[in-house]
């Protein structure tokens, strides 16, 4: 469960977030609505411990542990990931090793056993397959020459590879084609479990049609002016965020 | 599959902390008194059975030398060598030559085993795709301080005609090969170091491809300096007859010392036409204490001559020891169509300095060559790439190109990029590309929020960054290399 | 009569006192001249700023003082294409006030305001070295804070076979703006070693344009220095179409947050001249910008020479140094050498550089053809066009259509 109370941070000194109050029960997906500049990314980077951002109040747990504490590494290895909106090239990195070095990471931070390359590769393959997914997207650099939707892909197989208790994805239904979307949705729906919460950040309505939400939330000027069920996307979809600008206002 | 895992253990093993090849074997050693005179040369010429030829051509590199200055061109700095304070001989002792293995000091073979080269003979396995393994076998050449104690592999080369043996046997035992091409691709008074080395060089590696042979094996030489205040001065000469290939690897290390060890060595590759040669460096000397205090001096001049028509010399380096590191790999491009490469990745960290990089000479009509070099710079140290490309007149159509990028760790450390470009053929191309950065913020981020720790993203990024170099490498110097640069860049990021 | 250093030293012993300013600095100069020699000179020292270009030439060269000028200083100046705009002309090194049309104000002599400055290094450069032994006169110019100085023409004329060490001053203010042009021409054997300090205050923006186009038989040395403060740029530009040798060398610092500095280029050669592009932009100041465009276009038996360094400090932080050479070898005898040169220190920063040698495009040629154009026109076309992209970087348009003009004059004298 994560459980954020009166989060507020800034970047460069500018408050962005500005008392955040959100909880997201194990087994639940929320979503995370608003306009540009409300604050949504910010949430996400947050969350995952991105540096510029600095935390200026409040708490975010998750499963009774303190998040804003830790390292990157370590939230990540707590189950947090984080799909980002313009995913990060990393030229000369093949995105196999990345992400047998990346789940090899995580695994040794729960006590596991690493796994070898030809084990890795056999998750990894069927991952690809069952996401429709062409091969050579392992032997790739990571995102490097990738299109738009491939790397938004991209994040979508690293995150079925990675198994996060939390996942957070940013604007990953954004340049994508309605394959894509649904590849994506059903990427998420595929991890829901009882012990999976994901908070879906997204501008529109469509990702949601797929991916149903149990919450809705509306970000704006750095607080949640709005909460309610999956109803409340479809209503902003018709209405949009210009009432309750106003309202704010 | 098995071999590359058990090659991937053993460097892991030694891999643990600090400078992971630091210990000393205690087998006794022979020297020669201390000091540089012709006395010393004649006694180095008479203990390697020398004939008289050859003394005097030592005899003359070093009146050569007593008239050269020490070149300070290069951005290194170092204190004063006393050339007068080193032992220019030492030899383990030994009762006769070794036969085969089991004649060889067994506190040798320990330590061999313990840097994890593969003295014995066995096969090793290549490559990561299990398809696409295929049985390789590394003849080793290994060189500890200055004598070779064991050659392998012996039987089959020379089924193939190849000759590889110490030069000294070389010398000894071919000595019109030696005499017709010992010093025409490096002059004795080509520099400063070079004449030194050719007036005291006591070992290094002699190889003869004859003509149309493809090599049976890659080649392999581990050097090692051990004795206390002994220069190692190698001298290694390789000779491609027309249509032959060879791949020759060398990596060396050292153990861990306070003292500063001077290393000149001199390589001299010559190929004929439609020759290939691929020469590929591992170089982790001893780098010195994290506060700069003791380390190799590296001052090595390597240099090829593409002698003839379609003949390709292509030199890959990965450098990330030695306190001062002074090489740049050469190609003279003689030969119509011929091919230079460099491929070279420098990693400096604490108070490392290294000046490095290549001279591409262009010579002959349409003759092409290619440099990629990745700088890393850490810590304190310095880090330089010098490159020079030049077209000469007759070099119609000749085409160079060149990319230099560096990458800072830290804000304590230099990276300089110092090519020089100079043509005097319109027909020919020169195009050259350097850059200079730093691993991006959202780079680390990116692989910190995937879990891995932020020492393992930037080994991740760095070996990323140097991928188009470490893919010239054979694959059992590939696995080490990426080590090696995890390695060498501990302690630089936090 | 000497040649070479000695005589040029011994010609400062002659004039020892008589010359204005302070003489120990003199004195200081020129035992640094007498320790470093020309460059090139067989004596003098082998120093790598000089790797590609020897003063050897100059060493040998006997440069005396006549009575009166071998040539019309006024028909030369007749035959310039200046820009209707204030000018300040000297003549075999000396101010003629006759031939100028001075600024409103702010414009002194040296010979009056004998200032040597603050950021020359006569320890290190021997050129400058003996301008600042030998500098009789030069230009004096200040731009007050927030003033617009407009343009200001410098012209250099050479009459006489002798050699001219003008010392120039150039001050703008806080927030001032001035646009620089400077002309150097003449006839005969003459060395014209000029040295200018620049200094660009606070939010001050300094155009500098430079049309060197000097007797066949001339040598040409130029060293400016510029200091760049914060938020402040030093836009130059320098075209070097004459001389039998020329070294134009520029050494810009940026020493303020957020300054910039352009040091664009052209060299159009024939013949057998030299011409040696040097230039060193020091990055001290963190967040501010270097460009760099430098072009050499060689016909004959000429040489081109670019030298082009970008140092970064280790406080300089996001620094963005770019620079590009290219060069165009026209004739198989031409030669060109090119070091562009990073020297970083500092992490956070964005620093490339690109170089290119090589002869026209070939396919760009047969496109051309392909397309009806005779071969020496679609030669024509693409050599304009390399040159033109240089010349791009000179905003003002009707300076840039005189330093076009001055490329065309170039190329008819290739034809005639």
């Amino acid at each position: 469960m994560l459980e954020i109370r009166g989060l507020a941070a800034s970047i460069n000194e500018k408050p962005i977030l500005k008392g955040i109050d959100l909880t997201v029960p194990a087994g639940e997906v929320h979503a995370i609505m608003g306009p540009n500049g409300s604050g949504k990314s910010t949430l996400g980077y947050v969350l995952s411990g991105r540096e510029d951002y600095v935390v200026t109040g409040g708490t975010a747990t998750f499963n009774g542990v303190d998040l804003l504490t830790m390292e990157p590494e370590q939230r990540a290895a707590a189950g947090l990931f984080l799909a980002f909106q313009a995913p990060i090239e990393l030229p000369g990195v093949n995105n196999a090793n990345f992400l047998r070095t990346a789940l090899n990471a995580i695994r040794r931070a729960h006590g596991e056993s690493e796994l070898d390359a030809v084990q890795f590769l056999k998750l990894a393959k069927a991952e690809t397959k069952r996401l429709a997914m062409p091969d050579d997207m392992l032997k790739r650099n990571v995102n490097v020459g990738f299109s738009g939707g491939e790397k938004k892909r991209n994040e979508v197989l690293q995150m079925a590879l990675l198994r996060p208790r939390l996942a957070i994805l940013d604007e990953t239904d954004s340049g994508l084609d309605i394959d894509a979307l649904k590849i994506v949705a059903d990427g998420v729906n595929a991890l829901r479990r009882p012990e999976f919460s994901a908070l879906v950040i997204t501008h529109h309505q469509r990702l949601l049609d797929y991916l149903v939400p149990n919450r809705v939330h509306v970000l704006l000027h750095g607080r949640i002016v709005r909460s309610g069920g999956p109803e409340l996307a479809k209503e902003l979809e018709k209405s949009g965020y210009a009432e309750l600008i106003a309202e704010a206002a | 599959m098995a071999a590359v895992t058990e090659t991937l253990d053993t460097v892991q093993s030694v891999t643990q902390s600090g400078y992971k090849w630091g210990f000393e074997t205690t087998i006794e050693m022979d020297f020669a008194p201390k000091g540089l005179s012709e006395d010393i040369i004649r006694l180095i010429s008479t203990r390697k059975e020398e004939p008289e030829w050859m003394l005097e051509w030592r005899l003359k590199a070093y009146a050569a030398w007593l008239k050269m200055e020490e070149p300070h061109w290069a951005r290194v700095d170092h204190p004063p060598i006393d050339y007068q304070d080193l032992h220019y001989y030492a030899a383990p002792k030994k009762k006769a030559g070794p036969k085969s293995l089991d004649e060889v000091d067994p506190e040798l073979l320990k330590m061999y085993e313990k840097l994890g080269i593969p003295l014995k003979e066995r096969a090793i396995l290549a490559g990561v795709d299990p398809d696409t393994v295929e049985d390789r076998q590394v003849a080793v050449d290994a060189v500890f301080d200055s004598v070779s104690v064991a050659t392998t592999f012996k039987a089959t080369l020379s089924k193939a005609g190849v000759i590889f043996c110490p030069i000294s046997e070389a010398i000894r035992e071919h000595p019109d090969l030696v005499k017709q091409y010992l010093g025409t691709v490096v002059p004795t008074g080509d520099n400063f170091f070079a004449a030194l080395n050719s007036a005291v060089f006591t070992d290094g590696s002699f190889v003869y491809i004859p003509k149309g042979v493809r090599c049976p094996m890659e080649l392999s030489t581990y050097f090692r300096i051990n004795a206390r205040n002994t220069g190692q001065f190698e001298r290694t000469l390789i000779i491609a007859e027309a249509g032959s290939h060879v791949s020759y690897l060398e990596g060396c290390t050292a153990p861990q010392r306070d003292e500063n060890q001077l290393h000149a060595a001199v390589v001299e590759l010559i190929a004929m036409d439609d020759a290939q040669i691929k020469y590929s460096t591992v170089q982790n000397w001893y780098p010195g204490d994290a506060n700069g205090k003791g380390g190799i001096y590296n001052f090595v001049t390597k240099r090829g001559a593409c002698r003839g028509a379609r003949s390709k010399i292509s030199w890959t380096q990965v450098e990330t020891g030695s306190a001062i590191t002074w090489k740049y790999p050469s190609c003279v491009l003689h030969g119509e169509d011929s091919v230079g490469e460099f491929y070279s990745v420098a990693v400096t960290n604490n108070h490392q300095q290294a000046d490095t990089g290549t001279k591409m000479i262009h010579i002959g009509k349409g003759s092409r060559s290619t440099i990629i070099s990745k700088g890393i710079s850490a810590g304190h140290s310095n880090n330089t790439y010098r490159g020079l490309v030049r077209m000469l007149p007759g070099a119609a159509n000749a085409r160079n190109f060149t990319q230099c990028d560096s990458l800072l760790i830290g804000d304590q450390c230099g990276a300089h990029t110092v090519p020089y470009i100079e043509s005097r053929n319109p027909t020919a191309k020169v195009e050259h590309e350097a850059t200079t950065s730093k691993i991006a913020d959202d780079q680390l981020f990116y692989c910190r929020q995937r879990g891995l720790s932020e020492e393992d993203a930037v080994s991740l990024i760095v070996n990323g960054f140097c991928k188009d170099v470490l893919k010239e490498l054979p694959m059992e110097f590939a696995v080490e290399a990426q080590k090696l640069l995890a390695v060498s860049l501990e302690g630089s990021v936090g | 009569m000497s040649t070479g250093a000695s005589g040029f030293l011994e010609r400062f012993e002659g004039v020892l006192g008589k010359l204005p300013g302070d003489s120990a600095l003199r004195a200081a100069a020129a035992a640094a001249f007498r320790a470093a020699g020309l460059p090139g000179d067989s004596r003098g020292r082998r120093i790598e700023a000089w790797k590609y270009t020897s003063l050897r030439a100059v060493a040998d060269a006997t440069f005396q003082r006549e009575a009166a000028p071998r040539h019309e200083a006024e028909t030369i100046l007749a035959g310039l294409p200046l820009l209707d705009a204030p000018r300040i002309v000297f003549v075999d090194g000396a101010w003629r006030d006759d031939l100028s049309a001075i600024p409103a104000a702010g414009f002194a002599r040296f010979a009056q305001q004998p200032d040597f400055g603050t950021l020359t290094w006569p320890d290190r450069e021997p050129m400058v070295a003996l301008n600042t032994m030998l500098a009789e006169d030069g230009a004096v110019l200040d731009v007050p804070a927030d003033h617009d100085g407009g343009v200001v023409q410098l012209v250099s004329i050479a009459a006489s076979d002798a050699d001219f060490h003008p010392r120039h001053s150039v001050r703008l203010g806080k927030g001032a703006r001035l646009t620089l042009v400077e002309v150097s021409v003449g006839q005969g054997t003459y060395l014209l070693n000029t040295v200018a300090e620049i200094h660009v205050a606070e939010g001050a923006t300094l155009t500098h344009i430079r049309l060197q186009d000097e007797a066949a038989t001339a040598f040409h040395v130029s060293t400016a220095y510029a200091d760049v403060e914060a938020g402040a740029t030093y836009d130059s530009f320098t075209l070097n179409l004459g001389a039998r040798l020329s070294r134009t060398e520029v050494h810009a610092q940026l020493t303020g947050k957020g300054g910039a500095a352009h040091l664009n280029a052209a060299q159009l050669l024939a013949g057998s001249q030299h011409a040696d592009f040097t230039s060193v932009v020091g990055h001290t100041a963190p967040g501010c910008q270097s460009r760099q465009t430098v072009k050499n276009v060689l016909a004959g038996k000429s040489r081109g020479v670019f030298q082009g360094k970008i140092e970064v400090a280790r406080q300089a932080q996001k620094t963005d140094g770019y620079q590009m050479n290219q060069a165009l070898l026209l004739s198989p005898f031409a030669e060109v050498d090119s070091k562009p040169e990073l020297e970083i220190f500092a992490d956070d920063v964005k620093c490339s550089h690109g170089a290119t040698v090589g002869e026209l495009d070939a396919e760009q040629m047969f496109y051309l053809r392909s397309r009806g154009v005779p071969e020496a026109e679609a030669r024509s076309i693409l050599v304009r066009a390399f040159l033109a992209e240089a010349l791009d970087a000179v905003a003002d348009e009707t300076i840039r259509a005189r330093l076009e003009a001055a490329v065309e004059g170039w190329w008819e004298r290739q034809a005639a």
